[in-house]
This record gives structure tokens, C-alpha cells and sequence, in this order.
């Protein structure tokens, strides 16, 4: 058996190459993230925003950004034999899922570096709530990549992927996203963040992660079969 | 007696309520070549499939390099090369750097992985064209770095399906030297063209479609 650092190493690699070489999925992503605040600022006419409603702008959008590479993510195992390959070879394929998961991590991850100071411009009197954020960000992240990548190999495999992912995925990440949301909405508080229950929402969050984390392990080889 | 290389007793798959294949009986010994004929539709590439680990078989017995699928079907990843109707390369890499992927995957890495590449490149003929996407390439070079996949781990048993397909003369030739018959090469060719590969045969499986799955299995030497 090939070892699963050098299987996971591996496949990460090859789609971060992949992506740095065609860009089919990070500038969709920041692009309608970009749309969507434009479209929210004229939409609610307010060129401040705070607490639950910039809360909810921030995540409603990175929601949907992510769910442009979710349904991506698993694409060109599916065109083009890769997941043929990888089942041929000899390798946990629990692999195949912490590198997919590792890379939607990523260009997530990416992402928020380029739309959420442009939401902080766009929205925020301040920037003092975004340094806490970033755990926020962070833990999120880390569930939608595992919730993600779970619901995107299922789906890939579907005539209708483009309809399914999201209709399975947007109930899965509803308490993920009320954790989000909970943990942001004091941090974007007028005058500056507040730590109120801050604690709470983030071991929410983990405990979300790690149950999609150890869900994906568990069934991902399956997911696999014929 | 060494236990056969493929051993199918009994082995039936179904695609919904059809049966792709039903009631197959088969044996190959290490080191000999079969050759699986049959019409469009007889269940060449879905046995193709189940040898090689890819598909589950419905009912019946299948051994494979010893292994019984698909419950030990880990024991024997890594010992089957296998060229389907898809290259399984990935598009937006190049031809070196899929095999390199590949390498990877079967625990290949470093120089004896450079050296191996290199020289199947050689073999078939592609060492200029090797940096070049695959997106970029024609038909047939892809069909020949798909060999080199297939054969790029020296696996013990080569499942081919339809090898030589889009294969100008040269590289037919060519890759013959990495796929065709050859001592402690076992392999099993589904193909449409019986003269080009009944020649190198030691058994012929004939699948037919008619309603009941006829099958026919032939010593030519």
C-alpha cells in the first residue's frame, strides 16, 4: 500500500496545480462574491452594515460562493477517469477525500482573503472585528470543505450534480451556518467587537467539523463503490 | 500447480433488471494470453471491469492473482494494469506529469520514478511531445501514454480493452513491445479485431448476446 500522506500529497497537488493552471473555479467564486455585495449594497440601499444583518450578508454569500466549487470539485474525476484511477491504485481512498477536502479548504480559504476585505470596504466602519473573524472563517471553512466534499462525490455522479449538491448540502450546513453567523454577529457589531458567547459558537463550529470530518472518513470508501 | 491467474466461476452482473453477464466460467494460467470477443453489448468491457476491481460482480466466484473480489480486491490494487476505453489522464496536465501522478499513487517517487517514465516514453515514441497538455495532444498519443499508465507499475496481470485503438502502424508496433505477448506477462485483450490479436492467443472467450449469454472458450495452441 502506497501511504496516505504520500496518496493525500499527491492528490492535493495535482488540483491545486490543476486550478492554478486553469482557474476554472477561484475567480467564479470571487467574482459572484464580489456581484453579490454590489448587489446587496444597491439592494438594501445602506452603505453600513452591522451585527446580524452584516452577519448575514457575509455568510449567505460565502455560502453560495462555495457551493460554485463544490460543484466543481469532483468534475474532472468524473470526466476525465480519475476516479477509475485512483481505485486502481493501491491507496486508502479516504485520501481522495482529505486531499478534495483539503483543497476546497483552500480556495476557500483564498477566497476570503480577496472578498472580505472588499466586504469590510464595502459595509464596515471598522476593521477591528476582522482579526477575531478570521477563527470564525476558519472553522467554517473547515465544515464546509468536509460537508463539501462528502455531499460532492455523491452527487457527481448525477445527470442533475449542478441541482443536487446544493439541494443536499443547504439543509446539511444550516447549523454550521447559524454557528457562523452567532460567532460573527458581535464581532461586526456597531463599535467594535464583542465577545459575547464568542467562546460557544466556536466549539459549536468544531464539534460540527469534526462529526462531518469523522462522517466523511467513515463512508467516503463507499461512496466509491459501483 | 500454481493457482491460475483469473479464476471466474458461476459469475453473473446485472445492470438493473439486464444481465450484462450470466453464468461465466473462466481460467487463465500466469503468463498466458486471453483474448475476449463478442458483439457490441456481449459484456466485454463490464467483465473487463470486474477483473480489474473497478466493478462488483452480481453472483458467482472471481479470483484474480489469488485475491476473491471484491471482498480482498485491496490485496491485488497495484498488481493490475489496466487500459480502458478512457486514457484516465487528466487533461490539464501533461503527459509527464500524469505518469508522475500515477507514479505517485502506486509508490513510485524520485529518480527510479524519473528514470521508469522516461524510458516508457521513449518506448513509445513521445519524449518530445511529454510536456505538452494532454488537452493539446491527438488521439492516439493519448492512447499511447495511456499505455505507459498502464503499464508504468510493471503490474503482473494487463487487462486491455481495445489497446490498439486509435493506434497509427508505428505506434502499434510500439506498443506491443509494452503490452503484447511476452513470458510472465499475463493478459486479457477484449478486442474487434480477432486477426490482429487471435495470433498471440493461448484461450479465446467468446461472449454473445442472444438472450442467454452464450460463452465460448477455445485452446488455439
Amino acid at each position: 500500500m502506497t501511504p496516505s500522506t504520500v496518496a493525500f500529497r499527491t492528490i492535493l497537488g495535482k488540483d491545486l496545480r490543476t486550478e492554478l493552471r486553469t482557474l476554472q473555479s477561484l475567480p467564479a467564486m470571487t467574482l459572484f462574491a464580489v456581484t453579490t455585495f454590489v448587489i446587496f449594497r444597491f439592494g438594501l440601499d445602506r452603505t453600513s452594515l452591522s451585527g446580524s444583518l452584516a452577519a448575514g450578508v457575509l455568510w449567505a454569500t460565502l455560502l453560495f460562493a462555495a457551493v460554485l466549487a463544490i460543484n466543481r470539485l469532483f468534475v474532472a474525476e468524473r470526466e476525465e477517469g480519475g476516479f477509475d484511477a485512483i481505485r486502481l491504485a493501491p491507496i486508502d481512498r479516504t485520501a481522495l477525500f482529505a486531499a478534495k477536502a483539503a483543497a476546497l479548504f483552500a480556495y476557500l480559504v483564498v477566497l476570503e482573503l480577496i472578498v472580505v476585505p472588499v466586504f469590510a470596504v464595502f459595509f464596515l466602519d471598522s476593521a477591528a472585528g476582522l482579526a477575531p473573524l478570521a477563527a470564525v472563517l476558519l472553522l467554517a471553512d473547515l465544515g464546509l470543505a468536509a460537508t463539501g466534499t462528502l455531499i460532492s462525490s455523491m452527487a457527481v455522479n448525477s445527470r442533475a450534480r449542478d441541482l443536487l449538491a446544493p439541494l443536499v448540502l443547504l439543509p446539511l450546513v444550516v447549523p454550521l451556518m447559524i454557528a457562523a453567523t452567532g460567532a460573527s454577529e458581535p464581532l461586526l457589531g456597531v463599535g467594535g467587537p464583542a465577545y459575547d458567547r464568542f467562546g460557544t459558537w466556536l466549539a459549536v463550529l468544531g464539534l460540527y467539523d469534526l462529526i462531518f470530518l469523522l462522517v466523511g472518513y467513515a463512508v467516503f470508501d463507499f461512496l466509491l463503490e459501483d | 500447480m500454481t493457482d491460475p491467474a483469473i479464476a471466474v466461476t458461476g459469475l453473473r452482473r446485472e445492470f438493473g433488471e439486464r444481465a450484462a453477464l450470466d453464468g461465466i466460467d473462466l481460467s487463465l494460467p500466469a503468463g498466458e494470453s486471453l483474448v475476449v470477443l463478442g458483439p457490441n453489448g456481449a459484456g466485454k468491457t463490464t467483465l473487463l471491469r470486474i477483473l480489474a476491481t473497478l466493478l462488483r460482480p452480481s453472483a458467482g466466484e472471481v479470483r484474480v492473482l489469488g485475491a476473491r473480489l471484491p471482498g480482498e480486491a485491496w490485496k491485488v490494487r497495484g498488481r493490475i494494469g489496466f487500459l480502458g476505453h478512457e486514457p484516465l489522464l487528466y487533461r490539464d496536465l501533461s503527459g509527464r506529469e500524469n505518469l508522475r501522478f500515477h507514479a505517485r499513487l502506486h509508490g513510485m517517487t524520485g529518480g527510479p520514478a524519473e528514470a521508469r517514465i522516461g524510458a516508457l516514453l521513449a518506448a513509445v515514441g513521445m519524449e518530445r511531445r511529454a510536456d505538452e497538455r494532454i488537452v493539446e495532444l491527438s488521439a492516439g498519443m493519448r492512447q499511447r501514454l495511456a499505455i505507459c499508465r498502464c503499464v508504468l507499475h510493471e503490474p503482473e496481470l494487463l487487462l486491455l480493452d481495445e489497446p490498439e485503438s486509435n493506434l497509427d502502424a508505428e505506434g502499434r508496433e510500439l506498443a506491443r513491445n509494452l503490452i503484447g505477448p511476452a513470458e510472465e506477462r499475463t493478459r486479457v485483450v477484449v478486442t474487434h479485431d480477432p486477426e490482429r490479436f487471435l495470433p498471440d492467443a493461448d484461450r479465446v472467450l467468446r461472449l454473445a448476446v442472444d438472450g442467454s449469454a452464450e460463452l465460448t472458450e477455445a485452446a488455439l495452441r
